[in-house]
């Protein structure tokens, strides 16, 4: 039970990455590979105020929130004021943020070694709300600080979905969305594509900057190689969502990019539980994110071939 | 304010609503590539007038449209607009003043987006967009009423994605979303070229009604001799970057087809000639 909450609680936090990507990939089409080095950079920027100057954790979040979307901003401006190929300007995002995270944390590992962080925070009001460290959930003996932890990600999670939910809806948003479906409509109609795309990627890489800062204050440390891949992780995300819900609104595709990321990570906690080498991990992700991509369109042809062969 | 004081000022001086000097644009200058399809274009359009203009392949005529819309910078000369020189202005902001309708049905919506949202898009052109609903009760009901003048069945289908649909109902439906809020200036670029027959009059009939119930000045791009004689009250003929004919409305009165054809057999006649004359030379010297 502890090991289900344990992959339930980081699956809702890393469904934070998983709206970034959706917003990027299925928004504005593009593998925003900034993601990678955007969540280590939410995570550094809020361990050194965490450690260093004993920021409260929230403040800590939101500052990793606030990096993530500098380096989103930066990201845009590549692609759009310096006319670089979208994929090639996450390339030198990423990489120049490996850099830029070594400085900030000023070595590669930060241990939130008694430092005061969500964690804790939930250490408390877990103890508080159900009177004991440890509680009894339908029959099983949990920590009272983990289950306060998942309600707490819970809550935060949804709330930053239903706010992304109603931003899609306004004016701004609709035109964001079809800026990503013809850009050219939306010029005609006044709209200013490229600034949609930088404020479209800075809330979509500060949304990974938060997911960075919140998974560093839930596993008690920040690592310098924590982003690498995660890319893929939140695209394998919001494909699941997809095939699960069928993506008919945006509403129901942030539903499913949610599911989608919780579902992975169950999936990945059971694959190593039945003696999945951890190294091999970012190879079947992989695997896992081309075979869902290339899957659609050979089921396509594959139908079409055996309507062909009736006929 | 300044913007509706200046319009006043505009037709007090019976200033032209469009007025092009001297436009100059190459495209891959210096390759083997280049293509001059604006050389000295001069053109001005009154308020109200409903232009057709029409030449042959690479003559310029749809460059003279995106040089408006502004789709590109253009190399020398100058575009006014409704009293403003728009010519340093990026296309967004220009769209304040124009709405548009493209040859290709997919280029003027947003086809995975639904109806709704594409006309809440249109409802805000050259608008400041902010944070308020895009849909509203008030957008929903209006387009309602304004999709069932179409008689397309397609009142139902407000929430559907537009590219459902096929290339007439989504010209009919861009040409709706283009005029959503009427425009200074209207301009069609050849936005039947891409329909069937049918379709193809459907839409220049939506087109005619429109423009004459809103009084809108109209710059139309067309390939076809039959629409350009039928519509409109001047006519433009573009030839190799520059305004080769212009006939006014008493001299398009008296326009046939056959007289457009004539024109159109002079011009390929004079570039032979050209083209001859080249050859004769490039024999000689080289």
């Amino acid at each position: 039970m502890t090991l289900l909450i344990g992959a339930l609680t980081l699956g809702i936090i890393l469904a934070l990455l998983a709206l970034g990507v959706y917003i990027s990939y299925r928004i504005f089409d593009i593998a925003d590979i900034t993601v990678d080095g955007s969540l280590t950079f939410g995570a550094a920027v809020a361990s050194v105020l965490l450690v260093k100057h004993g920021v409260h954790p929230l403040w800590a979040s939101g500052a990793g929130f606030a990096a993530g979307a500098v380096a989103g901003s930066v990201s845009g401006i590549l692609q759009t004021r310096f006319r670089i190929n979208p994929l090639l300007a996450g390339i030198l995002v990423m990489t120049a943020l490996y850099s830029v995270n070594l400085h900030v944390m000023g070595r590669s590992n930060i241990p939130f070694l008694g430092t005061v962080t969500l964690s804790t925070y939930c250490e408390q009001w877990g103890a508080k709300v159900f009177g004991a460290p440890e509680t009894d959930l339908w029959g099983w003996t949990v920590s009272s600080a983990d289950l306060t932890m998942l309600i707490l990600m819970m809550a935060l999670v949804g709330l930053i979905a239903v706010a992304l939910w109603a931003f899609l809806r306004t004016d701004i948003g609709t035109a964001m969305r079809a800026s990503g479906d013809n850009p050219q409509i939306v010029r005609a109609l006044g709209g200013n594509v490229e600034n949609y795309r930088i404020f479209g990627l800075a809330v979509s890489n500060g949304l990974v900057g938060l997911a960075g800062a919140l998974w560093a204050q839930y596993q008690n440390f920040a690592d310098v190689q924590m982003g690498i891949g995660m890319v893929v992780w939140g695209l394998a995300s919001v494909i699941i969502g997809e095939a699960l819900t069928g993506a008919s609104s945006v509403g129901v595709a942030i539903v499913g990019t949610i599911i989608g990321s919780i579902l992975f990570r169950q999936l990945v906690g059971i694959a190593l539980s039945f003696g999945l080498n951890p190294n091999d991990l970012k190879l079947v992700t992989a695997a896992f994110v081309f075979a869902a991509l290339i899957l659609p369109d050979m089921m396509g042809k594959l139908s079409a071939r055996k309507a062909q062969g009736a006929a | 304010m300044s913007a509706h004081s200046q319009t006043t000022v505009a037709s007090q001086l019976d200033r032209p609503l469009v007025r092009l000097s001297q436009v100059y644009k190459t495209f891959h200058a210096g390759t083997v590539n280049e293509v001059r399809p604006m050389r000295g274009v001069n053109l001005e359009i009154a308020e109200g007038s409903f232009v057709i203009v029409l030449g042959g392949n690479g003559s310029g005529k749809s460059t003279l449209l995106n040089a408006i819309a502004g789709s590109f910078a253009i190399d020398a000369g100058r575009i006014e607009l409704d009293g403003h020189d728009v010519s340093a202005w990026p296309e967004h902001r220009r769209a304040a003043l124009i709405g548009r309708v493209f040859q290709n049905p997919f280029s003027g919506t947003a086809p995975n987006m639904s109806i709704l949202d594409n006309f809440s898009l249109a409802a805000k052109r050259g608008k400041f967009r902010g944070l308020g609903w895009a849909h509203t009760r008030a957008l929903r009901d209006d387009l309602s009423d304004r999709v069932r003048e179409l008689k397309m069945g397609l009142e139902d289908r407000l929430d559907s994605a537009i590219g459902s649909l096929s290339g007439g109902q989504r010209q009919a439906l861009t040409l709706l979303m283009a005029t959503w809020l009427k425009p200074r200036l209207l301009l069609l670029d050849e936005h039947t070229a891409a329909l069937d027959p049918k379709s193809a009059d459907q839409v220049i009939a939506l087109t005619d009604r429109i423009i004459a119930r809103e009084g809108l000045t109209t710059l139309m791009v067309t390939h076809s001799m039959q629409q350009a004689v039928n519509l409109g009250d001047r006519i433009v003929m573009m030839h190799s970057g520059n305004v080769l004919h212009d006939f006014n409305a008493e001299q398009k009165r008296r326009l046939r087809v056959d007289d457009l054809l004539g024109r159109f057999e002079n011009v390929r006649r004079r570039e032979l000639l050209d083209e001859s004359a080249a050859e004769l030379l490039r024999s000689r010297y080289i």
